[in-house]
């Protein structure tokens, strides 16, 4: 602004406080998007660091001092008189803050709590030794303390510090044998339960068709048989690498002096992050990341991995983006190309734009009410009568899932690829028509191609859009913990009618639903960094085609 | 269009040595306009069935809502004749089985016969225990469902008994098998020492504890019995305990004791009742029941749970009363709502045994099928000539008609009564509330208390949310949407519209655990701060302004105009960072360190972690890009004619976007309001997360709501299917639809409009 203000009142009737305000406006937009994705950013890649283990002496006012270990992972300036008024044995003089340290001190099954809050200032003497141990468990949670021994099965094998590399040694082994039990029981027995279960459908089929003689029914006991006897060879199997996973165990003590007795095949790893350098550090890290996005949750969702949300998601996403595509294009091409342009036609594109802006929710009780009461209950009455009464597709699922979210997604892609179609300069089209081609291969030959961004832009931004629903999907098949994954070695591959865990739902129900949220919380920070960044990388994609094209068409308008 | 199929080419290409009509060419152009025609053919059939699809949802939700709203309907039978009735006496009482296969009638002989619900066959008959020379005087009934009777008897005693139906599966065929218990003893029992006929009787079992009360004209006469079994040898042995009232002067009419022994309910008089509290033996008081001189009470009877007194007129009225308390803590009988069946005298009152709906049957015939808390009269219709006797089976479902020597079997078809435009959105006065209220509790302990339905307070949740984060959202999203539109540097705009299209992509499910797991707790944390930054924001950013123009034109020419916005990032940020830091400081100072305990003790505002301050952040953040990029459009559109012009005649940038751009972009921004509102409306994850879901009608920012949608994503997977549940949250699903598909709508007109009159100018 090139007048210049002289005083504060000129200033004003300038009308430039105003801009300014706008202008504060947008920074606070861009600060709250941004700090957004910053805290998820911070506290999900947190995660999975080592932190370094703090040992400290702890004392309340009036009380025994007591040693505590654990990682420090929250620390918070709180007012005096709030602690106070909390309960807590406060000293009236002192500074007008104290600090509140929450501690992850483990070893749930001794403490009976994984997390303490504890006060700064009566924390003394803080140290991290470096052989304090932290062992990660696939129940209790993590364990801290002294390694006293190692033994195998009951036999002492190693003592003190020799420990350490002895543990280290067994722990691959039981992983290796963890790998082993994990494909027993999932996919060798799995498939024999798939396989007896398809005999009891088809008994039952049979039975319903009044076909089930004796010749049908000495078949399938043969195969019954056949089943069992394979079976019998895995459970023996199973149960020599059962014994063997538990033969090893380790004792450690805890910072107060109690002794525990751990399971070897209760250990997934040990480490001493006290004691790591940094390129160990890095490395745990990423091998904790790479465990992260490809293994199975443990403890109810509060550890391990989320390979199948994220599985299940993708399938979901595929499944519906196979269904949304076709449906949306052929609409939009009517819509655009072959309906009578009129006030009908805008009625019905006013009409699928809004539809757009309806709360997912409502197509989630459409889906749950239309698709799998009414579709998947008479598909179920049609098709499947053998398992009745237990429903195949009369229940929420995969399917349904991804049918839902193709209705949600579809006035998106029938949106953008009207746009598309729109964008076409008219002489191109004459051109094509001109020169003999029917309009069909009008279509087919040179628009369609030329539209083909804007579809995929549609397509891109609907998967995105249906990769970060949620809501829907609770009502139409997605649940907290599927015991296997819709895709598998057994027949049909492809369960349609299985329900899927979903990373925006596991967010929801890990962050809202667990028993140990505390413990659960830097999880739900990592799985919505990840879906953040597929969204986003998602949306940069949209853009990019969209902008992409647009360039591409000024050339040719001109 | 070229149309190839009947068209041989014309074209003299002959000279150039090419027939285009040779067999196989023409062969080809016809396959290829099969094609095309196909194709038209297709594209028409497929895109009609998407779009109709599409639209399916809205009358797929219809579909499942309407039967709610659909009154009962009856289906009669013939009346059937059967010779065994001509030779019973008058019957005293008709009931039905659960399994609809099976009745019962008493009659003044005292013999109960059982016979078959469809044919009307006599199957069984059990004479009772009535000594000789005695007539059954009066019946009176437990509770709905448990089948329990007291005969008051012409010598003064009581017999009571139960009628009881077992169903046993021999060869697998259902068989039902009637009986009569007398848990009491067959014994009668004494009631009123002087021998006289008990004309009205009143019953009721409270936890092995029977109470009797009997009536001899004016005098009341109450026995309280307790009942032991023997845990060995499974003898009875009865204490009986003589409760002394105080007397009544006009002759009794109906006796009710409430199920839970708290209150003995005495209609006497023409219209008159006479309430016992029989903690303290004591009259609670005597209530005037009918206003108009002329009529009387003609019947009275209780509705399930025994809470509500139903008493029908001599003029086809019928009133439910309940026991209230009052402001001072005691306890009234009030008259709730009334109902109205024809203009005779009611004679029967049949109470449902699973809803709080009621049969009623008057003096002409006529039969009432009413539901007290939705007050809805779902069907009057005539069912018989002159006197008549009902029974209405447990499940509501099947009506049996005594009149005249004949029996008729009446099919009721009645699957939502509970359901009324008034239950949905008016106040209504449940059983056992002090007032009238909108309350939404779906699911009861016991079937005694009904589910409350009222879709009041979640439609206030829902706009409650909307409209905090409407606050948050609209001011922030339209002033950035005018800056970014009207003054921002297009290098930077180019940056900035990335950033707000990211935030419009980032899933709800984020911000709600956000929102829920780290906004709510530090919230609670930093009120002060919360505050302080709000406050402190607008003013900070002021000063920073004019700081700037105060500063030498040497420095300030080197920022370019339209970036404002990068420079005051980190004044925003400094703000931002000393009101948090400073939010304790200011709680130890202002509020004694715990501004959350001074709101609640005192200012006594509640506070809740998950409010609709938290909801109103959270949800702001997810409507601000909504907002904003319509806003932005269409202030970014306003002819640059009209902007010219403006600055050309002098006026300042700011005087021109306020008198000319804002005033012609305004009907885009009213419509980029509407679709934000259209969005808050719907958002479920967010408000799932972040607040705690308490259906409370209260507009204070402190507490939690309860939104529709959120609603329905926590409640739907439970309900049963087809029920009344299932349907009202489908209805809640028909209302978010119809909601936003409005609001949408609305906005797009509007739009179209402006657009239209941008093109013209």
């Amino acid at each position: 602004m090139s007048v210049k203000q002289n005083n504060l009142k000129a200033w004003f009737k300038s009308g430039s406080p105003w801009i300014w305000m706008n202008a504060g406006a947008v920074s606070i937009a861009v600060i709250m998007t941004l700090g957004l994705l910053m805290v998820i950013a911070v506290r999900g890649l947190g995660h999975f660091w080592p932190a370094d283990i703090v040992e400290a002496d702890y004392q309340i006012p009036g009380q025994e001092a007591r040693v505590m270990a654990g990682e420090i992972t929250q620390i918070e300036e709180v007012p005096r008189a709030r602690l106070a008024a909390s309960g807590l044995p406060v000293e009236a003089e002192g500074g007008e803050f104290m600090t509140r340290e929450l501690f992850k001190v483990g070893n749930r099954d001794v403490y009976g709590a994984d997390f303490t809050w504890v006060v700064g200032e009566w924390l003394s003497n803080q140290r991290t030794p470096e052989n304090l141990t932290a062992l990660e468990r696939r129940e209790w949670g993590n364990f801290y303390g002294y390694l006293v021994n190692v033994k195998e099965a009951g036999v002492l094998v190693a003592e003190g510090d020799a420990s350490w590399p002895a543990l280290q040694e067994r722990i691959e082994r039981v992983e290796q044998l963890h790998t082993q039990l994990v494909r027993l029981e999932k996919k060798d027995i799995g498939r024999i339960n798939a396989g007896l279960e398809r005999i009891r459908l088809q008994t039952r089929k049979l039975e319903l068709q009044g076909k089930l003689n004796d010749v049908a029914q000495a078949e399938l006991d043969a195969e019954r048989a056949q089943w069992d006897a394979e079976y019998k060879v895995l459970e023996t199997e199973l149960i020599a690498l059962n014994q063997a996973f538990n033969r090893d165990s380790v004792t450690l003590k805890t910072v107060d002096g109690r002794e525990v007795t751990i399971s070897m095949g209760k250990v997934v790893r040990a480490f001493q992050p006290n004691a790591m350098g940094m390129g160990e550090k890095l490395s745990f890290y990423f091998a904790k990341l790479w465990e992260f996005v490809s293994d199975d949750p443990r403890e109810a969702n509060t550890e391990g991995g989320i390979f199948p949300a994220i599985f299940g998601t993708v399938m979901m996403t595929l499944i519906m983006a196979v269904i949304v595509t076709p449906f949306g294009v052929v609409a939009a091409i009517y819509l655009r190309e072959y309906a009578k342009q009129g006030p009908l036609t805008r009625v019905i594109r006013i009409a699928v734009n809004n539809l757009a802006g309806v709360p997912a929710i409502v197509y989630g009780v459409f889906g749950l009410g239309f698709f799998v009461y009414v579709l998947g209950g008479s598909l179920d009455r049609m098709f499947f009568p053998e398992a009745a009464p237990a429903p195949t597709f009369g229940t929420p699922g995969l399917l349904w899932a991804s049918l839902t979210l193709a209705i949600l997604t579809l006035p998106v892609v029938i949106v953008a690829t009207e746009e598309g179609l729109a964008r076409i300069p008219r002489a191109v089209r004459e051109g094509s028509l001109a020169l003999g081609a029917t309009k069909v291969e009008t279509l087919w030959r040179v628009v369609l191609p030329m539209a083909s961004p804007a579809m995929m832009t549609g397509l891109i931004l609907a998967v995105a859009r249906a990769a970060g629903e949620v809501a829907p999907l609770m009502l139409v098949g997605v649940v907290k913990l599927a015991p296997s994954l819709p895709v598998d070695g057994n027949y049909p591959y492809l369960h349609l009618d299985q329900k899927i865990m979903h990373l925006g739902f596991h967010i929801y129900d890990v962050g809202f639903q667990s028993p140990n949220v505390e413990a659960a919380r830097p999880l739900v920070y990592a799985t919505a960094l990840l879906l953040v960044l597929v969204i986003v990388v998602l949306n940069m994609a949209a853009v990019y085609i969209r902008n992409h094209l647009r360039e591409k068409y000024k050339a040719l308008d001109h | 269009m070229n149309d190839l199929a009947s068209e041989t080419m014309t074209a003299t290409s002959k000279s150039l040595g090419l027939d285009f009509n040779t067999p196989a060419l023409q062969r080809k152009r016809r396959m290829r306009a099969l094609k095309d025609r196909f194709a038209r053919w297709a594209v028409s059939v497929g895109g009609l069935a998407v779009l109709g699809a599409i639209t399916l949802i809205f009358f797929y939700l219809a579909y499942v809502v309407l039967p709610m709203f659909q009154g009962a309907s009856l289906e009669t039978r013939k009346p059937v004749q059967v010779a065994w009735l001509n030779e019973a006496a008058a019957p005293l009482l008709l009931t039905l089985e659960e399994q609809n296969q099976m009745a019962m009638r008493l009659d003044q002989s005292g013999k109960v016969q059982f016979f078959d619900a469809k044919k009307m066959q006599p199957l069984s008959s059990v004479q009772l225990p009535i000594p000789a020379d005695v007539r059954i005087a009066s019946v009176g009934q437990d509770q709905p469902g448990s089948n329990r009777v007291a005969l008051g008897l012409s010598n003064g005693q009581v017999l009571v008994f139960q009628h009881v139906y077992k169903l046993s599966y021999p060869n697998d065929v259902q068989t039902i098998t009637p009986s009569i218990e007398y848990p009491f003893g067959e014994a009668p029992i004494k009631l009123d020492p002087q021998g006289r006929a008990l004309d009205h009787m009143g019953v009721s079992l409270n936890s092995g504890t029977l109470m009797l009360a009997g009536s001899t004209g004016t005098e009341l006469h109450v026995l309280s019995l307790g009942r032991e079994e023997n845990m060995m040898t499974g003898e009875v042995t009865l204490s009986e305990e003589r409760v002394a009232l105080p007397q009544i002067a006009e002759p009794i009419k109906a006796l009710i004791i409430d199920p839970r022994h708290l209150w003995l309910y005495v209609v006497n008089g023409r219209a008159t009742a006479d309430v016992f509290d029989m903690r303290s033996n004591s009259l609670n008081g005597r209530y005037k029941l009918l206003e108009d001189g002329k009529l009387e009470v003609s019947n009275a009877t209780s509705l399930l749970g025994g809470i509500s007194l139903m008493i029908g007129d001599s003029s086809g009225g019928i009133a439910q009363w309940f026991m209230v308390r009052e402001a001072d803590g005691k306890a009234v009988l009030k008259s709730i709502r009334s109902f109205q069946l024809a203009d005779s005298p009611i004679i029967q009152i049949l109470p449902e045994e699973r809803r709080k709906g009621f049969f009623a049957l008057d003096a002409k015939g006529n039969l009432g099928i009413f539901h007290s808390t939705a007050h809805r009269t779902l069907l009057v219709e005539p069912v018989a000539e002159g006197q008549a006797l009902a029974a209405l089976s447990p499940r509501a479902n099947r009506v049996l008609v005594e009149s005249d020597g004949q029996l008729q079997r009446l099919i009721v078809d009645n699957p939502h009564p509970e359901i009324s435009w008034s239950s949905l959105w008016g106040k209504v006065w449940y059983e056992n509330y002090d007032a009238p209220g909108y309350v939404w509790q779906s699911t009861s302990a016991s079937t005694d208390n009904e589910p409350k339905l009222s879709l009041a307070p979640l439609a206030f949740g829902t706009l409650k949310a909307a409209f905090y984060a409407m606050l948050l959202a609209a001011p922030l999203a339209i002033a950035a949407a005018i800056y970014t539109a009207y003054f921002m540097a297009p290098a930077m705009r180019r940056k900035v519209k990335p950033v707000i299209e990211l935030m419009e992509a980032l899933p709800t499910v984020i911000l709600g655990f956000f929102a829920g797991l780290f906004l709510a707790p530090y919230v609670e944390g930093h009120l002060p701060g919360i505050f302080s930054l709000l406050l402190f924001t607008p003013i900070g950013i002021l000063l920073a302004g004019y700081l700037w123009s105060r500063l030498p034109e040497s420095i300030r020419l080197r920022v370019p105009d339209g970036w404002e916005s990068a420079m005051l990032i980190p004044v925003i940020l400094l703000i931002g960072y000393v009101s948090l830091a400073m939010s304790g400081h200011v709680e130890n100072w202002l509020f004694d360190g715990n501004m959350r305990m001074w709101l609640s003790n005192d200012l006594g505002i509640p506070f809740d972690q998950r409010n609709a301050l938290v909801v109103g952040l959270a949800m702001g953040f997810a409507v601000i890009p909504n907002i904003y990029s319509i806003a932005e459009d269409a202030v970014f559109s306003v002819p640059k004619s009209l902007t010219f012009g403006s600055l050309a005649l002098g006026a300042t940038p700011w005087q021109t976007l306020a008198r000319v751009v804002i005033l012609t972009a305004s009907p885009g921004i009213f419509s980029a309001v509407m679709i934000g509102m259209g969005r808050a409306v719907g958002e479920t994850m967010i408000v799932l997360m972040a607040t705690g879901n308490t259906a409370i009608m209260d507009m204070n920012i402190f507490e939690g709501l309860r939104t529709l949608a959120a609603n329905v994503a926590v409640e739907m997977p439970e309900s049963e299917v087809g029920g009344t549940h299932y349907r009202v949250l489908f209805l809640s699903a028909l209302v978010l639809l119809g909601f936003t598909f409005v609001m949408n709508t609305l906005a797009e007109l509007v739009r179209q409009r402006l657009r239209v009159k941008y093109a013209s100018l």
